[in-house]
């Protein structure tokens, strides 16, 4: 057991984890995004309804969510602890003149991930916990009763400033995946000259088009196209 | 060409340092950097002051002595050692900041000579093969593919000059930990000590008290021998794969 506990408290470990739980969250904003876009259906809701339901009562789903809650907090927490360890290594006295031989999302993940975790917060408030906690309407399909969430995602994206925000946030995900997806990968152990260009493709691709389709979703409906 | 120098001055390691500006009117464009500093420092010895202390050595870009880090960058603006940059790479009249290594595993000794044994004390716990050499072996009686040998030569280019962690933003030494790594994980003559070396090698990075890599390639930019982000890779399979599967081996730093 101790060389577990050496494995996961070295420098080494952490970023394995880092990279790990990144990898997964990607997996989970791909399949956010899928049921985000049903929003852009034009049937009132029902098919983002339908999802919505199912996604919030399936006993698999609710074990997968609280892995995710769980992945979340420890991306968040290890990040944490590795910028205080690291600051540290860097020492007190810094440069006076800084060259920039890096790219900015590079050197800035633990501010875009701060942004962002303080989204998912907001982000947890106005929805999930309305979606658990919250009294929402009901709306009947078929006879079958379902909260009408897509009413109150309607409800947030007709105020501008919280499109604005929520589109400001997207940016701060489309930076830190910029980094972090070809990051993951570079962590883990997975550089091979065959297999480089197709990972830097994907990363790149999925950081520009993911944050684009998610932030499109509160721009459509604000202006009603 | 006249050129003003910002230099990090610092008695010794523990008394606070600070910047001291002086201004070089005899500077040949031809110079190297070291040797404009070796004018710089006659002046200064004829006038009685404290000359600049810095490292250097063979002056041939080979033994990784030098160590200033020039105008933001280590080893200046290009890409090599301070010893092989010259002064056409500045302009008549610039100011040029030069500063130490920063990180907190390269303390200061005296002005912009570091302290970089951290990098012995990595290599002393697995940077070397242990094998009884016997008598000599027939040339290629070990068949080594040449694109393998080409890229354990690459690794094995490290001077270990510490640009790396210079350049780092969180002064981790891994580009030239996972160097020394692959040099040996690469040949059939390391494979006997590979997990061992690897994760006795690692360790002795934590202690140091070396950042971890955030992959930002900063070190890869700026390493005088072009030592690739890829061994990093490497090293973090060889060392996740020591992990999981090692004979469990007394790891943890030494003294």
């Amino acid at each position: 057991m101790k060389w577990l506990i050496e494995f996961f408290t070295s420098t080494l470990g952490r970023k394995l984890l880092m990279a790990l739980t990144g990898l997964f969250l990607i997996l989970f904003l791909a399949v956010h995004l899928a049921g985000n876009l049903q929003l852009l259906k034009h049937d009132e809701g029902r098919a983002f309804n339908v999802y919505a339901e199912f996604m919030s009562t399936n006993p698999v789903i609710q074990l997968i969510s609280k892995g995710n809650f769980f992945f979340i907090l420890l991306h968040a927490g290890v990040s944490l602890g590795l910028t205080i360890h690291n600051r540290k290594a860097r020492g007190l006295q810094g440069y006076a003149v800084s060259g920039k031989s890096s790219i900015w999302s590079s050197r800035n993940m633990g501010i875009l991930g701060t942004v962002i975790l303080v989204f998912i917060v907001i982000h947890l408030k106005d929805f999930w916990a309305q979606m658990h906690w919250g009294g929402i309407p009901t709306v009947s399909y078929d006879g079958k009763e379902y909260r009408d969430l897509s009413a109150l995602v309607a409800v947030w994206f007709d105020k501008g400033w919280y499109v604005a925000l929520y589109c400001f946030c997207m940016t701060a995900i489309g930076f830190h995946l910029w980094h972090g997806f070809i990051s993951a990968f570079q962590t883990l152990g997975l550089n091979h000259p065959k297999y480089n260009p197709l990972i830097h493709f994907v990363g790149k691709a999925f950081a520009i088009v993911v944050p684009a389709l998610f932030a499109w979703i509160p721009l459509a409906m604000y202006f009603k196209i | 060409m006249k050129i003003t120098l910002k230099v990090w001055r610092q008695k010794s390691k523990d008394t606070k340092g600070e910047f001291k500006t002086y201004q070089h009117d005899h500077v040949s464009s031809d110079m190297s950097f070291l040797e404009m500093m070796d004018v710089l420092n006659t002046e200064l010895i004829k006038k009685g002051e404290d000359p600049i202390h810095f490292d250097h050595d063979c002056r041939e870009g080979i033994c990784g002595m030098c160590s200033m880090y020039i105008n933001g960058q280590p080893h200046g603006p290009l890409q090599t050692t301070t010893c092989q940059l010259h002064m056409r790479s500045f302009k008549d009249g610039e100011t040029i900041t030069v500063e130490p290594w920063r990180a907190q595993a390269f303390p200061v000794i005296r002005d912009l000579v570091v302290d970089r044994t951290a990098f012995d004390r990595i290599q002393q716990v697995g940077g070397y093969i242990s094998v009884n050499t016997g008598g000599v072996p027939d040339a290629n009686s070990i068949p080594i593919a040449k694109k393998i040998a080409d890229e354990a030569f690459d690794a094995a280019a490290c001077i270990g000059c510490g640009a790396c962690v210079a350049a780092c933003k969180n002064a981790s030494a891994m580009l030239f930990v996972s160097a020394k790594v692959s040099q040996f994980a690469l040949l059939p003559q390391g494979h006997a000590e590979r997990k061992e070396r690897v994760e006795k090698m690692v360790n002795q990075m934590d202690a140091e008290g070396f950042g971890s890599c955030t992959n930002t390639s900063a070190c890869e930019a700026e390493c005088p021998k072009g030592i690739s982000v890829a061994n990093i890779a490497r090293m973090n399979r060889e060392y996740f794969s020591a992990m999981i599967s090692s004979y469990e081996v007394k790891v943890g730093g030494g003294e």
